[in-house]
């Protein structure tokens, strides 16, 4: 079963990475990423069952935070049947939309812009060195150039040192980093359509 | 045909340097926030506690499953360390095929420890289907799972600063890694030893997950110099006025 997952796995891969390259494999490749996008849905679907499985194993344990897992439980359920009852287009569940959805994901992003100060805040103490004094000071300089001041622009910031700082050195350092990380996703992938890594059928 | 030229060579690079690698192992610089995780590692199995590995919210389907596989490698590396403990690592993933490939790798480790009788489905979680969602899902893991490390792993943007914090007040460190440049410095910003760039790739390679990890952290060493090069003589050219 091993050899069976991992030959399909490999062949599916590779038959992907050629559709990319040669004409002659497009149509399967169309076919064969249609599938994983149908895939895709139905792992949405267990994964939903994983969410409903975990909280109500916490429900029945009367585990700490429980009460968040009846809440979430209630949500999800109540959203789905109404979804199916009134269909996803219905004013109602615009409404749900609008008034429960978005607003908490604006709060969590709110909230975000607190925790971030913090975090600048307690940098220093957390670690004391040259690159968290670089960072920091960029943070200052970024803040001083871009920030909307009763007394207007900070001369010098807003004109060359934030543009320099951003376009030159925050820019470089950016792409330095991206194609690190396009590198290592290479040779991951690689090593995953090679079956060297196989983080399916349960090797 | 340029990038399947890359990508042949690169996978010929793999594999050579791959087998060099299995006679001769590895030496691999210090990075402190990977010498950490490998004492966290022994610590959670001494002190009873479990560590959180989360993965976040990268779709299989596009470029930011390289940073996915890179953490679902680590998580069949801790997975097969922990499994014997008392409290087994929990994994949490925004993104539902992820969410299904975590429970996989989570039962490979079992099974590659010989206790696969001990792997419990419900260890391997999808905690969001958005970012926050996620983040939100991920946050309730570490306040009241008794967690003692969080590595995050993956594809994970501006909603690091709330699974941060949320460590932060529990009193439990944070080891990070990701793809999203917002991510990174966030991470870099609240963790105690950051991770940057290519270094999530790389926590295969220091954990020992074999040969072909420490082979790919020496192609991506080779690659990198290639781009080097080919930015100066870039540069160069276009100075000269040859480009």
């Amino acid at each position: 079963m091993r050899v069976i997952t991992a030959v399909i796995a490999i062949a599916t891969g590779a038959l992907i990475l050629l559709g990319y390259f040669f004409e002659s494999f497009a149509d399967i490749q169309f076919l064969l990423l249609n599938w994983a996008f149908i895939l895709a849905g139905v792992a949405a679907l267990v994964g939903i069952f994983n969410l409903i499985a975990v909280h109500t194993d916490k429900i029945r344990r009367a585990e700490k935070g429980s009460v968040y897992s009846a809440l979430l439980l209630i949500g999800l359920v109540g959203t789905l049947l109404f979804g199916m009852l009134l269909s996803p287009q219905h004013p109602a569940m615009q409404v749900l939309l609008d008034g429960v959805i978005l607003p908490v994901e604006a709060a969590l992003m709110a909230l975000l812009a607190v925790s971030l100060l913090y975090a600048a805040v307690r940098l220093l103490r957390r670690r004391a060195d040259v690159m968290g004094i670089v960072f920091l000071l960029t943070a200052v300089v970024l803040f001083l150039g871009s920030a909307t001041l009763p007394f207007g622009d900070v001369p010098l910031f807003s004109s060359l040192i934030h543009p320099w700082v951003t376009q030159i050195w925050a820019l470089g350092g950016a792409r330095g980093i991206l194609i690190g990380v396009a590198l290592g996703t290479l040779t991951t992938g690689l090593r995953v359509l090679f079956g060297v890594d196989r983080p399916y059928g349960g090797n | 045909m340029t990038a399947l030229l890359i990508i042949t060579a690169t996978a010929f690079l793999l594999f050579i340097i791959t087998l060099w690698k299995r006679k001769s192992p590895a030496r691999l610089r210090d990075i402190p926030a990977l010498i950490r995780l490998y004492r966290i590692l022994g610590l959670s199995i001494e002190d009873g506690t479990r560590l959180h590995i989360s993965l976040g919210h990268g779709s299989l389907l596009d470029a930011r499953g390289g940073s996915a596989f890179a953490g679902l490698a680590t998580l069949r590396i801790i997975a097969e360390r922990t499994s014997v403990s008392d409290m087994p690592a929990v994994a949490s993933a925004g993104d539902p095929p992820l969410g299904l490939l975590t429970q996989d790798t989570l039962q490979a480790g079992y099974k590659a420890a010989g206790v696969e009788e001990l792997y419990v489905p419900t260890t391997g979680r999808v905690t969001g289907l958005s970012p926050f969602s996620y983040a939100a899902g991920a946050m309730n893991i570490t306040q009241n799972e008794n967690v003692s490390a969080n590595i995050l792993l993956g594809h994970i943007g501006p909603e690091a600063a709330l699974l941060a914090e949320a460590s932060e007040r529990e009193g439990v460190p944070v080891i990070g890694a990701s793809d999203n440049l917002t991510g990174q410095a966030i991470l870099f910003a609240s963790g105690q030893d950051a991770l940057i760039g290519e270094e999530l790739f790389a926590v295969g390679a220091y954990l020992g997950a074999g040969a072909s990890h420490a082979a790919s952290l020496t192609v991506q060493d080779i690659l990198r110099w290639l781009v080097i090069l080919g930015l100066l003589g870039g540069a160069a050219a276009k100075f000269l006025g040859a480009l």
